[in-house]
């Protein structure tokens, strides 16, 4: 029978199924942070339960950490705790654990993929909904609760439903400046953050192939926005090569078989999907988000809607309160639109690449009057590799705040936020009411785009520059 | 786990579609370690103002509301973040049951593990529902686990659907961890074939 990647993996990750219980599912690798793991190392302890396979962990902190002023202690004693616990836990329990002062450290998917953690094939989860990032390495990896995460370290499997498949094909090439955000961005606009509820979605097609690893990770991390488990992308040429040599990839004779297995995952030729989109590249503009959902979106040349652009009655009544929450009128030119903060970084776009497009972009230029400018890299290893080339000069030229790794402003825990009325464009993955800051505005956008904005004060079709 | 009960109880309506995990527990709240007291922040950026005091617009703020037990509210509920502490809220602040004609997937799984059944109706069933609410704020719904049905005030009787082994496992309260590793045999037995297949994954 002709298979998807999706039913491969699925297949040989199928521990048992017992009559009148779900699928038990294996799980190679577990991914931790702070704020997800607390109550499920407690619950492990208050039932005398132990870790069933240590190894299999990879742990960093990330979310609540501050992004200056490292060296003092963490301000808030809540925070404080939490990072604390962490520290404490994978001491316990002998976990690898990137903390904060070390060198490996940053955001969780980010560091993963550089320590070539995760490979093809593999089930991947983590207490984070952005795991989805590692489907880029053809991996099955999904964001689960924290009861889970406490089953997987107890039992090293999960109970899982089957999802159903969804290949979302985009053809042709993409545009100068318009990038895998964009991609994603433009997919989200056109199925809404429901649409692959139930789903897995696996991205294919020429515009998809081509892109770079960080490209495809950008990519697969937002699937969750788009309603689905996971996203994932055929391991090919470009996953081995960025792969080999990596702390964690196999090497010598393993490596040939690890690689004679990847090489068997991509979908087979003419293997159904319950669903297909279909997306042409070359129509795919820079996009930009203009309300409260990552579903409303627009590209650059358009224009904010209008309330009564909608037929359905919620979408309607959606954009009557995203506009009165974002403060926009129906019909203001995307470009008309002010910024007072850009925000580059989060597990979105928080890699090297994203670092480069922007100094690209920023060279020579001065940050807008008024608006503040950051810049925080996915972890301390993108960070050096920025300052080895130079980007972070640039940046710091043209008026930038050059920061220390973590999530920073993408959820705001770490006291990197917006104050109420303030706007943003950020290359982050949710623009929710007051995601960065209670009343804060939030506008997702890659990070070429976002650099622009913090150059002209208001955000500009880059493919004009 | 606290096995779950069939129950009358007062449906609160929060009309709005989309509701994130970010509305349902913001942030700021995360960084506990302990699973309880979460209650308390539900919903809190619109449930409070700026001053700490009461919102009187925010839906679950109506005194018809107050001691619901069941949530009525719009599409692709729990939509955003994998954080367990959105459930952890919502059944801290005294509700077990929520009906929605979609979820967001990692939010219906989370319901499971804390008692809260999250029930699928259909627009129509959802629309009925939620008219029957906005005529006589504070009815109640009956809810039948066993039966897997929703009875309104007004008599009007629907049948859900649930994955048979979430049912049990809510009917009686099971911990999933303690039924999973009545599998440990054939976890052990994956285990030993797993380390043959994918050597480079043990080293």
């Amino acid at each position: 029978m002709k298979k998807t990647m999706y039913e491969k993996i699925w297949d040989s990750h199928l521990v048992c199924e017992a009559a009148g219980q779900a699928p038990l599912v294996y799980v190679d690798r577990h991914l931790m942070h702070e704020v997800t793991s607390p109550q499920a190392f407690e619950g492990l302890r208050n039932a005398n339960r132990k870790i069933r396979n240590p190894h299999s962990i990879l742990a960093t902190m990330d979310h609540c950490v501050p992004t200056k002023d490292r060296d003092l202690p963490i301000a808030d004693p809540i925070a404080r705790k939490q990072i604390e616990t962490m520290a404490e836990n994978c001491r316990e329990n002998n976990l690898n654990l990137y903390d904060i002062k070390n060198p490996n450290n940053g955001v969780i998917h980010i560091v993963v993929p550089e320590h070539g953690f995760v490979h093809p094939g593999m089930v991947t989860v983590c207490g984070d909904s952005h795991t989805a990032t590692h489907g880029a390495f053809g991996a099955l990896a999904f964001g689960i609760g924290t009861s889970e995460v406490e089953h997987v370290m107890a039992t090293q499997t999960l109970p899982q439903m089957k999802s159903k498949t969804m290949l979302v094909r985009v053809d042709g090439k993409l545009p100068k400046y318009s990038s895998a955000k964009d991609i994603i961005l433009a997919v989200i606009g056109k199925i809404g953050t429901a649409g692959g509820t139930g789903y897995v979605i696996e991205f294919a097609g020429e515009a998809v192939i081509d892109l770079t690893m960080e490209g495809r990770m950008t990519l697969c991390n937002m699937a969750i926005e788009g309603g689905a488990r996971a996203g994932l992308v055929m391991p090919d040429e470009k996953t081995y090569e960025y792969l080999k040599g990596r702390e964690f990839a196999p090497s010598g004779s393993e490596w040939d078989t690890a690689l004679a297995y990847w090489k068997t995952l991509p979908s087979d030729d003419d293997a159904e999907f319950d669903t297909v989109v279909i997306l042409t590249a070359d129509d795919i503009a820079p996009q930009v988000t203009w309300g409260t959902s990552p579903e409303q979106v627009a590209p650059v040349s358009g224009a904010v809607p209008s309330p009564e652009d909608f037929n359905d009655e919620g979408k309607r009544q959606a954009c009557i309160s995203a506009l009165n929450y974002m403060d926009l009128k129906p019909k203001t030119k995307i470009t008309d639109i002010p910024v007072n903060l850009v925000f580059l970084g989060s597990c979105t776009n928080g890699r090297i690449e994203d670092f480069r497009i922007a100094a690209e972009i920023t060279k020579n230029h001065k940050v807008a009057d008024g608006v503040t400018a950051i810049a925080v890299p996915g972890s301390y290893k993108v960070k050096e590799q920025a300052e080895q080339e130079g980007l972070d000069q640039i940046l710091i030229d043209a008026g930038w705040e050059w920061r220390d790794p973590g999530c920073s402003m993408c959820l705001a825990m770490n006291g990197d936020e917006l104050t109420p009325g303030q706007r943003s464009a950020s290359t982050s993955n949710r623009n929710f009411e007051g995601r960065q800051g209670k009343g804060g505005r939030t506008h997702l956008v890659s990070p070429a785009m976002a650099a622009a904005a913090a150059t002209a004060g208001h955000f500009v079709d880059i493919r004009n520059l | 786990m606290e096995p779950y009960n069939n129950h009358t109880s007062i449906a609160a309506l929060i009309n709005r579609s989309n509701v994130d995990t970010d509305q349902i527990i913001p942030k700021q709240f995360l960084k506990k370690v302990e699973r309880s007291g979460f209650g308390i922040h539900l919903f809190h950026d619109w449930r409070f103002n700026d001053d700490g005091s009461d919102n009187p617009d925010f839906e679950l703020n109506k005194p018809a509301f107050q001691s619901a037990k069941i949530l009525v509210t719009g599409d692709n509920f729990g939509c955003g973040s994998s954080r367990e502490h959105a459930p952890w809220a919502i059944a801290d602040y005294g509700f077990n049951t929520i009906i929605s004609s979609s979820y967001a997937d990692i939010f219906y799984n989370n319901c499971f593990k804390n008692g809260i059944l999250p029930i699928r109706a259909t627009q129509e069933q959802l629309q009925l529902i939620a008219n029957e609410i906005n005529s006589h704020e504070g009815c109640s719904l009956t809810i039948n686990l066993e039966e897997q049905t929703v009875v309104t005030p007004l008599g009007n009787n629907f049948a859900f659907e649930l994955d048979p082994f979430r049912k049990e496992n809510l009917l009686h309260g099971l911990d999933d961890i303690g039924l999973t590793l009545e599998q440990i045999d054939k976890i052990d037995e994956y285990e030993q074939k797993h380390r043959r297949l994918y050597p480079w994954l043990w080293t």
